[in-house]
């Protein structure tokens, strides 16, 4: 029984789909967490299971699980599996899993690569579509490399669904890979043409947000897509070429003409059509602006938007609103270049301001903002101010706010003619409860207090008053964001302390003890500028006879400062303590009459002038100074590698001591000083102490430039209590009739009057914008900007932007080095151009007989032989990094061979190379030294975009069961490289001797690093276990390129051939007799056709490059033996007639033997 | 407008690395569910389950009666509602608001067309179809929009791959 429930719960555990686990969650509600994480642990088990279909079935669950938030990076590696499942419907459930949770950190992605490669060359069309789709969601700038050219032959695939969504996907390839657009560009061309309308559409997708970038490279394409436009009916994809119009039509107004008539069409055709592109219609009518026709269009657009936007007032149904909202983005677009027509209809959007729509009243609040004009900023801000105080819900409230004040702030207070009316809305403002922009209202207050000279006065009296009050605004703790107005309001009042009626009241306020409860950085402000306050009543009391007023208040800032220097914050307890010993001093010299104002009043001289945020970056390099040199010359690599060991080594004082810091005498210090002061005075940025730097303030540029008229205040300066702002309202309305008036006299006494206003003119209307003079004398400093500063247009620059590597140039024709990576290079035998066989052709003839007189000289004393094979490869070095791209690496291989000789246990060796043609990695070999064999190509294969180094590499083999590969690295390129780490993927049967407690991944490093232009030579131990079969290994080294300090990668293939585990072994007469009588042998032969060459060339040939020697030779017949690093025989009887070779072989491992005449026929084949 | 005083706007959302036209697809049910998310850029995990409490709760407080925009951020949101299931889309702020409005009717439809019994209201019956078939309505998502781009918006060719799929498995 037991057993049966057991075996039943197993059951219904691997049973358990995505039905049961949803309807589980939703049948657990109290105690989801508990189990979910029970199926998650089901989950762990299933995934262990080697059945595909329980596999899958628990990566589905998964994906549900991520869906609901659930961390499943772990699973990432049997998502994996499931992707590369041959069945669709699990292939299916793996890619949407790895689309949902794989991104481009995922390391497991590394390993998809050819999974995906071969989903994309799928016969069936859903394999290859479901690939394409998931790469899109985790595609990285790696597999966009290894995949672009795999992807851009599926645009021209049979299957239109096929086509579309490769071409879609090569948008996210362009991306991650930039360098692919050049070449895919003609193909995505063709795709405009297509005949299928989803290709199509996909392709005008692409396009268009290809054109963002640099619109110029698609001008050409225009008459396509006009044709596309007339002829489309897809409403998404009409949107999308309009779109591309828009950015076009700018860089050709000829274009702007042709359009209006399709347009006209469309707009017609749209109204049916659920208004769907009509909005966008609009944006682009505005765009053709040097066309005059199509203001009938825009006014004609305009109105209907209008329309849209009035009849949608009564009637509040969700689609109207929405047409209300699409209404107001237009006007926001329209507003742009017919500000006019909009600003006509100002009372329909302060209407929408009303609207129980946030959305919609946000958008119009965007409209109101390029709405203002110095005639209309009082009455708009009046509106919202009263929205301020009607509003629900802080956020649309802060939003309104931040909406104020931006309008008012807009182009450096363009539009404010009365500050006085600003500084008494900035208080206002601060009424507003639970906001949470404070610091924004207390930094206008501050900039406007600063930079407007005639305000400050007004502004002084205005935050004495908040200073007063600020009981208000703390009063309700949760309105602390607002408290930040005090910084602002203690800041100005001590700052500009001269303007204060009562400053003694004032430093009272200040002092309360209440204030200890505002944030730190606020009571700090405090204090300092209570002490400011201080120095001026001195001052102001001084002149007086009677001196008790001024101990009084220094008897005020003895009793209260003490709070302040009990504060947790430092920087309040600082301030404090040194203010409160500062006054304490103070009163002792007024004990004893002694005038110290003066002096108090200079600790707080001189005037901050605000600085320009970009004043820095403007700042002109001085000629002569290079900043990119090296102050001290570097020290050198070498020496650093050299010495360092030393010192770990030897027990000596280090030599470089540090003393270099001796006493400068006194005299060096005044002069170091001197220059200082020099050099301060001639910083922009140092705020002089001396009253000197108001100078600097008068002369800023701007300033003097802004004539003023003079008008007489109508204003009251001093408002009680807190001012209200609408009288400012009426009261510039007053004024300005007056002044119209006074212009109307004027004029009727003809003479003309200069006036002016701030900021650009619009001439427009009979009361236009400059008839509209600002209320005061007001001086809007304008921030510093240093001496010579460099006019910088490239500040709107971002480059962050994806797409700034997509500003290529496409026009130019397409470069050789600019194809993209193909996969067939990574196969060392892959074909070779014929240019290069040819190259390697001629290299050969001489070299092996060269290489055979050397080795019959050496034939006697060698006991050892090296091979090595060199195998070249380069790139193209890409002008600049920009057009780079990787292009078809092309290899050579070089053999080199070499012998060595062994002396005492020792090796010297000594290279000979050898050249040899590419194709066949054998080796001839004919002498009787014993020990060593190998041979290896090694096809390096270079994808890299950056100009690196070209890798040659050689290889060697020793005894036993251990194979040494030589590898000789030069780098070719012209930057330093360091860091490389050599790996090799292990197969089953050869594996890379890594040192213990490495994994079987880890790569080995490099002893070394390549200056450019160097080689040198590293080698590596193989384990290999069967000898039979001749295999290719693959291996990368990675590196990493000095100056760019980025990792580059190097993919190359090692080969070991079987004739490389043969060992030239000398061999007598008889005892190959003997071999070959013991029956022990297997037998095979070859037949070699059309071998035109001396017998002795073709013997010379075996035993250099597949490592035999002859044993004795009679006529046209010879015998040869060699022995294999395992101890197989193999013995050989060679005979020719005519043209005709016959090789007799006998071995006792079959397979080996098959392996060896199968190379030593290619070779000869080749020849 | 009740709940909107609670949104935390802090939640740092992370950078559009690049201008994808359609940052996200979520359907949730009125309780704040989520049935089906698909992201078009990466966004971590932990920080999606804030995202989507985030921008569903704002969509939920909003009523019937009002626009279907809701700008959230550095990027706006496109919702519609079918009976219990929300659909919400995030989309960048140079999308065209008005076709994705219909590109989310458009996709109803085509759940409709699969499941029949969907129908253009949703029903408590089709919410569950949908968290059923979590992989069908993926797969139908998919045709549709790439990468954040409509891809194809033809019903019977974005059920055509689904339709073969249904078959192999019957077979």
């Amino acid at each position: 029984m037991a057993l049966k429930i057991v075996k039943g719960s197993i059951d219904r555990m691997f049973d358990k789909n995505l039905q049961d686990l949803v309807r589980g969650i939703r049948n657990h509600k109290e105690d989801e967490a508990k189990y979910i994480s029970t199926c998650i642990d089901e989950i762990k088990q299933e995934l262990k299971q080697d059945n595909i279909a329980v596999k899958a079935n628990a990566v589905c669950k998964l994906t549900y699980l991520q869906m609901l938030g659930y961390d499943v990076s772990w699973a990432a590696f049997n998502i994996v599996e499931v992707m590369s499942s041959s069945k669709f419907t699990y292939k299916r459930i793996g890619y949407l899993a790895a689309s949902q949770c794989f991104h481009e950190n995922t390391d497991v992605i590394m390993l998809t690569t050819n999974q995906i490669r071969k989903d994309l060359s799928s016969p069936n069309q859903y394999d290859t579509g479901v690939a394409l789709t998931g790469l899109s969601c985790f595609v990285t700038p790696d597999l966009a490399r290894d995949l672009a050219n795999d992807i851009m032959t599926l645009m021209s695939h049979t299957k239109p669904y096929i086509r579309k969504k490769a071409v879609l996907i090569m948008y996210k390839v362009f991306l991650k890979y930039p360098e692919s657009l050049r070449p895919a560009f003609p193909r995505l061309k063709e795709k405009l043409e297509d005949p299928d309308p989803g290709v199509q559409s996909a392709a005008v997708n692409v396009i268009c947000e290809l054109a963002r970038r640099n619109p110029k490279n698609y001008l050409s394409l225009a008459p396509l897509f006009f044709k596309l436009m007339t002829s489309s009916t897809n409403n998404w994809v009409l949107i999308k070429i309009i779109k591309l119009f828009g950015a076009l039509t700018p860089l050709e107004p000829r274009l702007g003409k042709k359009l209006i008539e399709p347009l006209t069409n469309l707009i017609h055709r749209s109204f049916s059509s659920r208004v769907l592109i009509f909005i966008r219609f609009v944006f682009l009518n505005l765009l053709i602006k040097n066309c005059s026709h199509s203001d009938v269009i825009v006014s004609f657009c305009y109105i209907t938007v209008l329309i849209s936007l009035s009849s949608g007032m009564p009637n509040h149904s969700a689609s109207i609103q929405v047409m209300k909202y699409l209404g107001l983005l237009a006007m926001s677009k329209i507003l742009k270049t017919h500000p006019k027509s909009v600003q006509s209809h100002k009372d329909l959007i302060l209407q929408c301001l009303d609207d129980k729509d946030e959305s919609i009243r946000l958008r119009a609040l965007d409209l109101l903002y390029g709405m203002v004009s110095k005639k209309n900023l009082m009455e708009i801000v009046k509106k919202l101010m009263i929205h301020v105080d009607k509003a629900e819900g802080t956020t649309y409230r802060d939003e309104l706010l931040t909406k104020i004040i931006d309008i008012c702030s807009q182009s450096n207070y363009q539009y404010i003619t009365n500050f006085e009316w600003y500084i008494s809305i900035l208080v206002e403002l601060t009424r507003l409860e639970g906001t949470r922009h404070g610091h924004l209202i207390a930094s206008q207050m501050l900039d406007v207090a600063i930079r407007v000279k005639a305000i400050r006065a007004f502004a002084v009296a205005q935050m004495a008053t908040l200073l007063d009050n600020a009981h208000l605004l703390t009063g309700n703790m949760q309105r602390n964001g607002i408290c930040e107005v005090l910084y602002a309001a203690a800041w100005i009042c001590g700052e500009f302390s001269e303007h204060l009626e009562n400053p003694v009241q004032t430093l009272e306020a200040m002092l309360r003890p209440k204030v200890a409860t505002l944030p730190g950085h606020i009571q700090a402000v405090y204090v300092q500028n209570a002490a400011k306050l201080f120095a001026t009543i001195l001052k102001n009391q001084e002149g007086n006879t009677d001196s008790t007023a001024a101990q009084e208040t220094s008897q005020l800032m003895i009793d209260r400062l003490p709070l302040f220097v009990q504060s947790a914050n430092l920087e309040v307890q600082e301030r404090a303590s040194c203010i409160l010993q500062l006054v304490k001093y103070i009163q002792k010299l007024q004990q004893k009459d002694v005038e110290v104002a003066e002096e108090v009043s200079a600790l707080f001289a001189g005037e901050l002038n605000p600085v320009a945020p970009k004043a820095q970056k403007k700042v002109p390099v001085p000629e002569g100074l290079d900043l990119d040199a090296w102050i001290n010359e570097p020290p050198s690599e070498s020496e650093s590698e050299d010495e360092q060991p030393k010192a770990i080594f030897t027990k000596e004082e280090p030599k470089h001591s540090r003393p270099r810091h001796t006493e400068v005498d006194e005299k060096e210090l005044a002069r170091r000083r001197e220059a200082r002061k020099q050099e301060q005075a001639n910083n922009p940025f140092y705020i002089k102490a001396s009253p000197s730097s108001q100078k600097v303030y008068q002369e800023t540029p701007g300033v003097e430039h802004i004539p003023v008229v003079q008008i007489d205040l109508s204003v009251p300066l001093k408002v009680p209590g807190l001012p209200m702002s609408d009288q400012y309202v009426k009261l510039e309305e007053e004024r300005r009739q007056k002044e119209r008036a006074e212009k109307k006299k004027k004029e009727k006494k003809k003479r003309k009057e200069k006036r002016s206003g701030r900021g650009k003119k619009h001439d427009s209307g009979p009361e236009s914008e400059e008839d509209i003079t600002p209320a005061h004398v007001v001086d809007i400093v304008t921030e510093e900007m240093p001496e010579n500063a460099l006019p910088s247009d490239d500040d709107d620059k971002d480059p962050n932007d994806p797409h700034k590597a997509l500003d290529i140039d496409l026009d130019k024709p397409l470069a050789d080095s600019e194809k993209l990576p193909v996969r067939s290079h990574r196969a060392a035998g892959a074909p070779k151009s014929p240019a290069e066989d040819g190259e390697a052709e001629n290299a050969t003839p001489q070299e092996p007989k060269k290489k055979s007189s050397k080795e019959k000289r050496d034939k006697k004393k060698d006991k050892e032989r090296d091979r090595k094979v060199r195998l070249r490869c380069w790139k193209h070095s890409p002008p600049s990094g920009r057009k780079s791209d990787s292009r078809s690496a092309q290899s050579e291989g070089r053999t080199k061979s070499s012998k060595h000789k062994k002396k005492k246990q020792k090796k010297e060796k000594e290279e000979k190379e050898k050249k040899k043609k590419k194709k066949h990695h054998h080796h001839h070999h004919h002498s009787d030294g014993g020990g060593e064999e190998s041979v290896q190509n090694g096809t390096v294969e270079e994808e890299e975009p950056l100009p690196v180094s070209v890798c040659d590499i050689q290889g060697n083999l020793q005894d036993g069961s251990q194979v040494v590969v030589s590898v000789i690295f030069e780098n070719k390129s012209d930057s330093f490289l360091k860091s490389m780490e050599f790996n090799v993927l292990d197969s089953l049967n050869s594996k890379l001797q890594r040192p213990e407690g490495s994994g079987p991944h880890d790569g080995l490093t490099v002893p070394f690093q390549l200056p450019p232009g160097v080689s040198n030579e590293a080698r590596f131990v193989f384990t290999v276990q069967s000898i039979v079969m001749p295999q290719k290994l693959k291996g990368t080294l990675t590196f990493i390129v000095k100056d760019s300090s980025t990792h580059e990668k190097l993919d190359f293939k090692l080969h070991f051939t079987c004739t490389s585990y043969l060992i030239t072994t000398p061999c007598y007469s008889d005892a190959f007799a003997k071999l070959l009588e013991s029956g022990d042998l297997k037998s095979s032969s070859v037949r070699l056709e059309g071998v035109n060459m001396p017998f002795h060339h073709l013997l010379a040939r075996i035993c250099f490059h597949h490592h035999f020697s002859v044993v004795e030779r009679i006529d046209s017949c010879a015998s040869m033996y060699s022995r294999s690093i395992q101890g197989h025989h193999v013995c050989l009887l060679v005979k020719t007639s005519g043209q005709t070779v016959s090789i007799d072989a006998k071995c006792d491992e079959p397979t080996l033997l098959g392996n060896v005449l199968d190379e030593i026929k290619q070779t000869f084949s080749q020849c | 407008m009740v709940c909107t005083d609670n949104i935390d706007f802090t939640i740092p959302l992370q950078p559009a690395a690049d201008r994808r036209m359609i940052k996200f697809v979520l359907m949730v049910n009125r309780q704040g569910q989520t049935r089906l998310s698909r992201y078009y850029h990466s966004v971590e995990l932990s920080r999606r389950a804030a995202l989507e409490a985030d921008v569903v709760r704002y969509c939920l407080s909003r009523k019937k009666d009002q626009c279907s925009f809701v700008e959230y951020k550095d990027f706006k949101v496109v919702y519609r509602q079918y009976a219990a299931l929300y659909i919400v889309v995030g989309i960048t702020d140079s999308e065209n608001e008005l076709s994705i409005y219909e590109l989310v009717h458009n996709f109803v439809e085509v759940l409709d067309k699969y499941f029949s019994r969907v129908s253009v209201y949703f029903s408590l019956q089709s919410e569950l179809d949908i968290m059923f078939n979590l992989d069908r309505v993926h797969i139908i998502l998919d045709e549709m929009i790439q990468n954040g781009h409509i891809v194809e918006t033809n019903k019977s060719r974005i059920l055509a791959p689904l339709t073969a799929i249904d078959k192999m498995v019957e077979s």
